[in-house]
């Protein structure tokens, strides 16, 4: 815009030969730099174009490549080295492939529903892959996983030897696709001090599951509120995750055992829903119950237990580990979750070795897999991680790993008592507990299958529908979902 | 350096609205700029003169040298963005599940979309959470960069702190979302509970969900500010000075001088926001459907559109279907990208243009 007469120019857009950037605020040099000119000839700009373009792949960032070298690398994904348990294994299955000339390379981090089906899609899969066992039905199903059968029979691994749960949640119209590399089971957990307080004990007679009704009044004695705030959980039933224990413990179960028939609408299950989300009703509602739940220092000193802002609540094994290494002093109780007859349940899950269609070296990942799951590896990890977690005073609670010999070979060698009675007793009942595990069967849905009934769990819990309402709709998406997946099966 | 008659046919090829409004045939900015591309259904004669131009044009070393400069982007766009559109379209009339080879199943996935109900909530989640968040974004980033301008020396400071959230990774906003509007211990209704006010449950009520993911959003508005800041100092202050002669007030100065003024950057920032918007993901997808703490609850009022393609493509492999919801968002889009633009030429003012 041009100034009028008289009237200095703004210095905004006094633009002239040499001086194409605003004055004032750029050094001196900056300003007095000279137009651009325009390159002479096709030859520059061609050779520029050709340079630019040659330039591109170079700067390229790696997309699902899981290894640039695929010759004698041999990867994996879905596999943390968090622990002693997970480097030690490795080292085993590293001596183990160093014969066959492989380098082992390990691609840290958490399975990735994404990254695996993207470098499946590309071609370019690891050769082996941890996941949630429940995924594997789905991926199976689809032919994204190879079956086991023929090559754990030339490795002449005894499936027999491994906990039949964990071998039925990956077995799909009997052919098996993945080996347990973990085993997690559920026992409930209790705040002793606060039990106390209100005049019972700290023991499965106490917070008694196959009594409904005495749950829910033992539920509201424990919760405790502060004005219109929740500041203690009574008991906390752990839905949706925990959903299907509920179904069992009410003599339910989500799907048939051939996995193809949703139950989601079945009456044991729709009790289960109504029981349950009735328990986080009584003690404020959702919103506020989740909202504490959500501010527990979960893996800290200041946890949930430690700070008495839950009486009672099943949870998986691996968290009397955390307790035992975060805060040992802690109050703690045990005991088993019931069915309506009293009789324990054990709702088991963790993760799997699969091998990935694609994989460059079955034979290989066959060797990995197996001696990543072996008795030998299992018991070595176990002793050099109870020696380390004892070398800082805290509580080894064992290991369980979905390898049967191991486990005993664990219990009855490596994990001694620590003299701390809550703790013990607590590891005692979760290899006590093994026993009775059971898991959702396979399916070819996966994980639709499963989110249809967790959905369904949220709808309730967020008062959009009634439990019967939110299952119906939740049968229909989850039969729908098998229908389509179990399309060309036998 | 251009010759004048060079100037004159940029200027002529550039006067689209003027063109489009007196009935000859408009032309891209760009096409124009170079003599433009052939179009079809035009004449044979009016083709090979407009072939004859975009040649003398190629000739000059300038326009060769512009597509040097331009061919990274050219080659990006073909292959990271034309490429997967295509075979997109292309998947959207498949079964393709990312693993087995694609089978063609017709309209069936654009038959499915009318049938999904998460289709309809997840579209209407979007829609909403757009409306709130559009108009909430611009009036703040519009008000904090009026306050840089009068901050004086202190600006770059304040303009580095505001921009600093904007590198905030979303997925660490999504966790962030969840601390800060947790309803026990958050500090949103610590405040809240300050001023007498019991603040809502922010992560589980399908009320406020979407509210709350606005606000949150509003940590990344530095972006924004930066853009109208610039806008608001290239205001000719001679105007300001004028209108002040006229007893104008501050407010009337605002109405009639500075948002017509900024109106471009008001515009360009509308229709970018809205399409980040109606591509919310990652904030949504952390808090709620992704990361540890959430990978079991979710709530629907959380479902946005992306996120309802993304689990069906990755989560359920059901790429082809995911296609088709792609297309569909896609065409969501530049709907409302189209009405946007035929709006702006009643509201936006640029200067220099005829009106």
């Amino acid at each position: 815009m041009a100034a009028p007469p008289g009237q200095t120019p703004s210095r905004r857009g006094r633009r002239g030969p040499g001086r194409l950037l605003p004055g004032r605020r750029f050094p001196h040099w900056l300003r007095r730099l000279p137009a651009p000119r325009a390159p002479h000839g096709p030859l520059r700009t061609g050779a520029a174009c050709c340079a630019v373009l040659l330039l591109l792949p170079l700067t390229a960032c790696g997309g699902a490549s899981v290894s640039d070298d695929r010759s004698g690398t041999f990867t994996t994904m879905g596999f943390g080295l968090g622990d002693a348990i997970a480097t030690s294994r490795i080292d085993d299955a590293r001596k183990a492939l160093a014969p066959k000339g492989m380098k082992l390379q390990i691609n840290e981090g958490a399975f990735d529903e994404q990254q695996f089906l993207s470098a499946v899609a590309a071609g370019d899969p690891p050769d082996v892959v941890n996941m949630d066992r429940t995924l594997m039905g789905g991926y199976a199903a689809r032919g994204a996983l190879l079956p086991l059968n023929e090559c754990l029979r030339k490795e002449h691994v005894d499936t027999g030897k491994y906990q039949k749960s964990a071998i039925k949640e990956t077995t799909l119209d009997g052919e098996i696709y993945g080996m347990p590399d973990s085993f997690d089971s559920r026992i409930l957990l209790m705040d002793a001090s606060v039990l106390r307080k209100a005049g019972h004990g700290a023991t499965d007679k106490d917070v008694d599951t196959s009594d409904l009704k005495g749950l829910r009044k033992l539920t509201s004695e424990l919760k405790q509120s502060q004005g219109r705030k929740l500041t203690r959980i009574g008991f906390d039933p752990k839905i949706p995750e925990f959903f299907p224990m509920w179904v069992r413990a009410n003599g339910g179960s989500l799907l048939s055992p051939d996995g193809r028939t949703a139950r989601l609408d079945s009456e044991p299950v729709v009790e289960a829903l109504t029981y349950t989300a009735k328990l986080i009703e009584d003690q404020g509602g959702w919103g506020k119950f989740k909202a504490l739940r959500d501010s527990f220092d979960q893996f800290g000193k200041g946890n949930q237990l430690a700070r008495h802002q839950v009486g009672a609540y099943p949870m998986e094994d691996w968290y009397v580990a955390v307790l035992g290494d975060t805060s040992p002093q802690v109050d703690l109780g045990s005991g088993y979750v019931k069915d309506r007859e009293g009789k324990p349940v054990n709702y088991v899950s963790g993760t799997g070795w699969a091998i990935p269609k694609g994989s460059r070296h079955v034979d290989e990942a066959c060797t990995f897999i197996k001696t990543m799951t072996s008795t030998r590896a299992w018991v070595k990890a176990a002793k050099t991680k109870a020696e380390e977690v004892r070398s800082h005073d805290a509580v080894y609670t064992g290991d369980f790993t979905g390898n049967l010999e191991a486990d005993r070979i664990i219990e009855s060698k490596v994990w001694k008592p620590s003299g701390k009675k809550a703790f013990d007793d607590a590891t005692r009942r979760l290899y006590d507990i093994q026993a009775e595990g059971f898991a959702v069967p396979a399916n070819a849905a996966g994980s639709e299958f499963k989110q249809a009934w967790q959905n369904a769990c949220n709808r309730v819990l967020s008062g959009d529908q009634t439990p019967r309402q939110a299952l119906e709709e939740a049968q229909g998406e989850a039969q729908s979902a098998l229908d389509i997946a179990n399309q060309g099966r036998r | 350096m251009p010759s004048p008659t060079d100037e004159a046919r940029r200027d002529e090829a550039g006067r689209t609205g003027t063109a489009a409004r007196t009935g000859t045939a408009a032309t891209t900015g760009t096409a124009g700029r170079t003599g433009g591309a052939p179009v079809p259904g035009a004449a044979p004669a009016d083709r090979r003169e407009r072939a004859r131009r975009w040649r003398a044009s190629w000739r000059r070393s300038e326009t060769r040298a512009a597509y040097g400069f331009l061919s990274p982007w050219i080659f990006g766009f073909v292959v990271l963005t034309a490429g997967p559109m295509i075979a997109t379209l292309y998947l959207s009339f498949t079964n393709y599940d990312g693993i087995s080879e694609p089978r063609g199943v017709g309209m069936e996935n654009y038959r499915q979309l009318f049938e999904d109900p998460s289709v309809a909530k997840s579209l209407m989640n979007t829609l909403v959470f757009t409306v709130l968040r559009v108009p909430l974004s611009m009036a703040v980033a519009l008000a904090l960069a009026m306050l840089l301008l009068r901050v004086g020396r202190a600006t770059g400071f304040f303009r580095t702190l505001f921009y600093l959230p904007v590198m905030t990774p979303s997925v660490a906003v999504g966790i962030l979302f969840l601390l800060l509007f947790n309803g026990n211990v958050g500090l949103i209704n610590t405040v809240l509970g300050f001023v007498g006010i019991d603040g809502p449950s922010w992560t589980t009520d399908g009320d406020w969900i979407k509210p709350g993911l606005v606000l949150t959003t509003l940590w990344s508005v530095g972006s924004t500010v930066i853009i109208y800041l610039a806008a608001l100092r290239n205001v000719p202050q001679e105007l300001y000075e004028a209108a002040e002669i006229d007893g104008v007030g501050r407010r009337q100065a605002f109405v009639h001088v500075t948002l017509p003024q900024i109106s471009g950057a008001l515009f360009f920032t509308l229709i970018v926001n809205t399409i980040a918007s109606l591509q919310t993901f990652t904030e949504a997808y952390t808090a709620f459907f992704g990361s540890a703490n959430s990978q079991t609850y979710s709530n629907d009022a959380a479902l946005f559109y992306v996120v309802h393609l993304f689990q069906q493509a990755f989560q359920y492999m059901h790429l082809g279907y995911a296609s088709a919801l792609a297309w569909l968002l896609f065409l969501v889009i530049l709907a409302i990208t189209l009405v946007q633009a035929r709006l702006s030429k009643r509201f936006v003012y640029y200067e220099g243009e005829e009106r």
